[in-house]
């Protein structure tokens, strides 16, 4: 009985401790989630399909491409290929993060799995140690929350926000995910240089190439990973 | 406009699966020892992929003003660590810049 109760209790901290690791997502995905409740609202959709573009694709960059899109008037088939290509990326994500959980995620995994986005895969890739099902749940709800809430007030209180504000607002993710790797890059100078090779392939293969708009992304993470296993040995990748 | 609805459970799936294949994938599986490797340098690619070149247009209207916002992240990283403090910091100097 008693070791019951200390179970949960660990669970519940699990849980607090992913929510806490969320709170820097938050003022990203409000006011991404603001942009795009606004820009659902001029794109003629209803506020019911507005929640449920957040809450059932829950993927901002393809969330954005749809209204485009539609606002141009493609199809509905050309739009769902163009969400998978954008999207795919979240698979090397996903693969990454399934190496580095405790419990394999348990009766909770296909949740979690729902939950993965590039700020969940960040903020969760840096914790140091194995990742438990509470913590990745917790994760999980909070950055879902935001979300929402973003989406639904954006939808109903229109563009109440000034406009260079929510565009400062904007910035606020890339400043998290310099501020998750800088400490890393700071202690291993193999890792700045590797980050910094896959921004400019990233940066090069989206400028240069006809790919599809998502893949450079994933080109990138897939050859500088590659490469990677050439520039660290074992002992250096364990210690990271 | 039922169109709306199955654009979104379609969109919802293809999302889906790539989110869930690879957990399903590795479920009660070690990976060997070069993969292993490999999902573990992911992040550290993955986070210079999510900030170049995005960043660069954070702000379409000013691009130095996120750009600058990004940069006083960094260097506030790099003095003192922190994640809370970089990014209010990155988000009032970018507001500062492009409403001045």
């Amino acid at each position: 009985m008693e070791k019951k109760s200390q179970h949960e209790s660990t669970d519940i901290q699990d849980y607090k401790r992913g929510a806490q690791a969320g709170v820097p997502i938050i003022v990203g995905y409000l006011s991404i989630g603001l942009a795009f409740g606004l820009l659902a609202k001029t794109t003629g959709i209803t506020l019911l399909e507005s929640i449920l573009f957040s809450s059932v694709v829950y993927a901002g960059a393809s969330q954005f491409m749809a209204l485009t899109l539609m606002a141009m008037g493609s199809g509905a088939l050309g739009i769902i290929i163009t969400t998978f290509l954008v999207n795919f990326r979240h698979f090397l994500m996903s693969a990454s993060l399934s190496a580095k959980l405790k419990d394999g995620g348990g009766r909770f995994l296909p949740l979690l799995a729902f939950g993965i986005t590039d700020e969940t895969f960040s903020v969760a890739s840096f914790e140091k140690g194995r990742l438990s099902t509470g913590y990745m749940l917790g994760l999980n709800i909070v950055s879902y929350a935001s979300w929402n809430a973003g989406t639904i007030i954006g939808y109903i209180l229109g563009g109440t926000l000034p406009a260079s504000l929510q565009a400062s607002m904007g910035v606020a993710l890339y400043a998290m995910f310099i501020a998750l790797i800088t400490p890393v890059a700071k202690k291993s100078h193999k890792v700045a240089a590797l980050a910094i090779l896959s921004g400019l392939v990233n940066t090069l293969v989206a400028k240069y190439t006809p790919l599809p708009q998502g893949w450079s992304i994933i080109i990138a993470i897939l050859s500088v990973s590659i490469f990677g296993l050439f520039v660290f040995d074992e002992t250096e990748v364990e210690s990271l | 406009m039922n169109n709306v609805f199955l654009l979104i459970v379609g969109m919802a799936l293809v999302t889906y699966i790539p989110r869930l294949l690879p957990f399903t994938l590795m479920k009660n599986r070690t990976p060997s020892k070069y993969l292993g490797r490999f999902l573990k340098l992911i992040p550290y690619t993955a986070l210079g992929a999510l900030i170049l070149p995005g960043i660069l247009t954070a702000t379409p209207s000013m691009p130095l003003a996120g750009l600058v916002g990004g940069a006083i992240a960094f260097a506030i990283c790099l003095a003192r660590g922190g994640i809370i403090l970089p990014i209010f910091a990155a988000i009032a100097t970018t507001y500062a810049i492009l409403i001045f």
